[in-house]
């Protein structure tokens, strides 16, 4: 393996995943409070198969993105609470790539497994194998961005101690394009259309976040840093 | 840019605020008094009857919501990259008034639906944006006050403020998306009578002059707090 400076942004991302996977488990939480959630619903708005079919890629959405948020407020806080974040931040890697490396991090430790999840849960919401399928391909191309919007809050609140509430307040609005292209794309297989439009709006969205993303991110963790 | 570096000082903001506000203050409530005299005496319309009248309060308030985002938005860039130093003061100080125009947009929506839909909120395009839209401002507000150091806090809420104005048209555009997706369009394109004109523009006047009283005032009384607690601190030290 090469020596970490010559490989600044994969030294990070392998650093942030082997922490979030020894850090008891990032991954399991934000899973098992998917499964739960999912779990739940069925339970407050009864078993119904028909109904539950039909609401599954809303549910599952809106679950997923809730799962996602449970582990954000640690995406800059706890580097930035015992100092590494100055470091890192002084690192030849540019902060924008920082951040955009703490977002696939984040992505790969919770987005990615929710999103491999999702067919199984799918199963006990009684959905079919399309719709399923489009479930999974919507997770799959919206996480990112759900990740990337969700890097913004978590560097926004980095510096407070009780950031973990504001958090969701500030980013679920701004999150709103992702739950209603990617569990849109369900409905639409469900009534028997193509999903492709809401698809490609769903990747356009991603795409975007992603790619903007790690500049307002570094913004905000520079003026934390910078006293 | 000069132009708006002039004012830029509190102490010259202050002065020309203090002559500009008696004005503001009087005009918007001579327009709102005649613009509520308006709106109360036009004829009823063919279709929504009385409830006409409720549209000049509803459309200028859902306006200057929007409208004042974009103050919010441009005050935030003026501070981010210009370092203009009382546009912080600004953007804060027209939060509240914009998430009290977006809840009055939604109040007199929800009353007007209940005669027109039969129903208070249906999940209307422009329903469900504002109320984003809502929840948008109260994170940007909960964002200012939860971060102590106000330099800090000024510089974060800026960068929130950009990153809403980047998204809140695509989350516009893909609640409209969203709504043709799963119901046919609820509301009725109607064409405006002649008649209907003068109440809409002398109320939408009235909540301009109305936002600018306030603003002002606000941003005024932020610059006074500032200077008792530099004089406060003074005194201690």
């Amino acid at each position: 393996m090469s020596p970490a400076f010559l490989n600044p942004f994969g030294t990070l991302l392998l650093r942030d995943l082997k922490l979030a996977a020894r850090s008891g488990g990032g991954a399991a939480l934000a899973l098992s409070f998917f499964a739960l959630v999912a779990t739940l619903v069925p339970l407050g708005v009864g078993a119904d198969l028909k109904l539950l079919a039909r609401v599954a890629g809303g549910i599952l959405w809106v679950a997923a993105v809730l799962s996602a948020l449970l582990s954000l407020d640690r995406l800059f806080q706890g580097d930035f609470e015992d100092g590494s974040l100055e470091v890192i931040a002084l690192s030849p890697l540019a902060l924008e790539m920082t951040a955009l490396a703490k977002i696939m991090a984040h992505w790969l430790s919770t987005g990615l497994p929710l999103t491999l999840l999702s067919p199984v849960l799918a199963l006990l919401f009684n959905l079919d194998v399309a719709p399923t399928v489009t479930l999974f391909l919507s997770l799959l191309i919206g996480t990112p961005a759900v990740s990337a919007v969700g890097a913004i809050g978590a560097s926004l609140t980095l510096s407070l101690k009780r950031g973990g509430l504001i958090l969701p307040l500030i980013i679920l609005p701004l999150l709103a394009p992702a739950v209603i292209f990617g569990a849109g794309a369900v409905r639409l297989v469900l009534d028997g259309m193509g999903s492709g439009s809401a698809l490609g709006l769903l990747a356009a969205f991603s795409f975007g976040a992603v790619l903007l993303s790690p500049f307002a991110a570094a913004a905000s963790v520079r003026l934390n840093l910078g006293g | 840019m000069q132009f708006l570096f002039r004012y830029a000082n509190p102490h010259n903001f202050m002065r020309l605020s203090g002559a500009v506000l008696p004005f503001t203050a009087i005009g918007a409530a001579l327009a709102l008094i005649a613009g509520l005299y308006l709106s109360f005496s036009v004829p009823p319309d063919y279709q929504q009857g009385r409830t006409v009248t409720i549209f000049f309060i509803h459309v200028p308030a859902a306006t200057m919501a929007m409208g004042t985002y974009i103050a919010i938005a441009l005050c935030s860039l003026l501070s981010l990259v210009w370092r203009h130093p009382l546009s912080d003061t600004a953007a804060r100080a027209a939060a509240p008034l914009g998430a009290m125009f977006t809840a009055l947009g939604l109040i007199t929506g929800a009353l007007w639906g209940k005669p027109m839909w039969g129903t208070y909120w249906v999940w209307d395009a422009r329903l469900t944006s504002f109320l984003l839209l809502l929840f948008i401002y109260f994170g940007y507000m909960a964002l200012w006050s939860a971060i102590e150091d106000e330099a800090k806090a000024a510089r974060a809420a800026a960068i929130l403020a950009l990153v809403g104005a980047v998204n809140i048209p695509i989350i516009k555009y893909s609640v409209d998306w969203w709504n043709t997706l799963h119901q046919g369009s609820t509301v009725t394109a109607f064409k405006m009578a002649a008649v209907y004109y003068p109440p809409f523009f002398t109320m939408l006047l009235a909540y301009s002059l109305l936002f600018a009283t306030l603003w002002m005032i606000r941003i005024r009384t932020a610059i006074v707090e500032r200077r008792a607690r530099n004089l406060m601190q003074g005194a201690a030290a």
